[in-house]
């Protein structure tokens, strides 16, 4: 008997207060709304979230682990990239 | 160096007694003569999720895949929950100093008040799913009807489990659909679990006594009357799920509701409540 497994979808939930979505993990499942259900009763059990957003991790292009020097590296020696070379007034307080 | 207090451990017994003081007044609890009713009927209510609760919980573990593994889980644990609050009531009325779990560990078999439809084993996951529904479809009618009952203490429970019962229903119906409606043998096991179940499904809608004196107290409603609503759900189900309703009678097995048990529930009980009987008053 050949075993079919279902797609793989990675979940991604909106907790309590407002924030994005942010990603909690993978599970199995024949559709988007089974992913769902499933999606609800794995990962919010503890009432974790208000929102579930699913998508087939066959959809998600990813960046090439062996490209991590030239695509990361070039960013590490610019400081200037921070904005933290700016005199902030009094004033303005705690920014 | 002085022993903190503990503050993992609640005082149970003080926050039991809080809990009731903060109860709405219900007058039925101090009706002498209502009482041995209402209580049976809190029994019926609390065994019939406490059993199926454990049926359900057998496939911890054991589930076909992950997710359906836990979604039983869940399933179990909500059951078992509504357990702890109608069998906690069912004490209170008795008020024989009992507790949910005395009632639930320490009765016998003929003392179970559960549908016989609960205690069968769940053979496969087509008899498993399929039984959850055709109660998930009743309890849903039943919490419904007691959100409006006059025992306001009833109500404030049935409001609670209705909201997940009427997940347990959305889920159960989706799977019924899914499966009935699948694969040639998916179609055809869950067509064996309907016809299987089916002689035991009329114990839903029979009214005895009991029935009739909590009726009569406007504590629940009448059997019969959540019939219609039941067979509408479960008739719409059944028909997107191409599966046939048996043209037998469904009234062929009862006796659950007054204390007459298949063999199943024997088993159920062994293993439920082997602990507490060989080691009195275990707690964790």
């Amino acid at each position: 008997m050949s075993r079919k497994e279902w797609p793989l979808w990675e979940i991604f939930i909106r907790g309590q207060h407002g924030l994005n979505h942010r990603h909690v993990g993978s599970l199995h499942a024949p559709d988007a709304e089974m992913a769902i259900r499933n999606a609800r009763d794995v990962y919010t059990r503890r009432k974790e979230g208000v929102s579930i957003w699913v998508v087939r991790s066959a959809d998600i292009t990813a960046s090439a682990p062996s490209e991590k020097g030239p695509m990361f590296d070039p960013a590490e020696s610019k400081v200037y990239r921070h904005p933290t070379f700016f005199d902030i007034p009094d004033e303005v307080g705690h920014m | 160096m002085p022993s903190l207090p503990d503050m993992t451990t609640p005082d149970v017994v003080a926050l039991a007694e809080r809990a009731a003081a903060s109860q709405p007044h219900d007058p039925h609890l101090e009706d002498v003569d209502l009482r041995p009713a209402f209580f049976d009927w809190l029994c019926r209510m609390g065994d019939n999720t406490l059993i199926l609760g454990h049926r359900i919980s057998e496939w911890c573990g054991h589930g076909p895949v992950l997710e359906e593994d836990i979604a039983l889980a869940n399933t179990a644990l909500d059951l078992i929950g509504h357990t702890q609050m109608w069998l906690g009531l069912a004490a209170e009325v008795e008020g024989e100093g009992r507790t949910a779990d005395d009632l639930a560990f320490l009765r016998d078999a003929m003392r179970f008040r559960n549908l016989q439809l609960l205690e069968l084993p769940n053979r496969d996951m087509a008899v498993t799913l399929m039984r959850e529904f055709l109660f998930d479809a009743w309890h849903f009618e039943m919490l419904t009807a007691l959100c409006g009952s006059q025992s306001p203490r009833v109500a404030e429970i049935a409001a609670k489990a209705l909201k997940e019962v009427s997940y347990h229903l959305e889920r159960s119906s989706d799977l019924i659909v899914r499966l009935g409606d699948g694969s040639e043998e998916s179609h055809r096991r869950m067509q064996d679990a309907l016809d299987r179940l089916w002689p035991y499904l009329g114990e839903m809608f029979v009214e005895d006594a009991v029935d009739k004196a909590v009726a009569e107290a406007g504590i629940a409603p009448r059997p019969a009357d959540l019939r219609g609503a039941w067979e509408q759900t479960v008739n719409e189900v059944l028909e997107e799920a191409t599966l046939a309703s048996p043209d037998t009678r469904m009234d062929v097995h009862q006796g659950g509701k007054q204390g007459r048990h298949t063999e199943h529930l024997g088993y159920i009980l062994a293993e439920m409540q082997f602990l507490q009987r060989a080691y009195p008053g275990a707690s964790w």
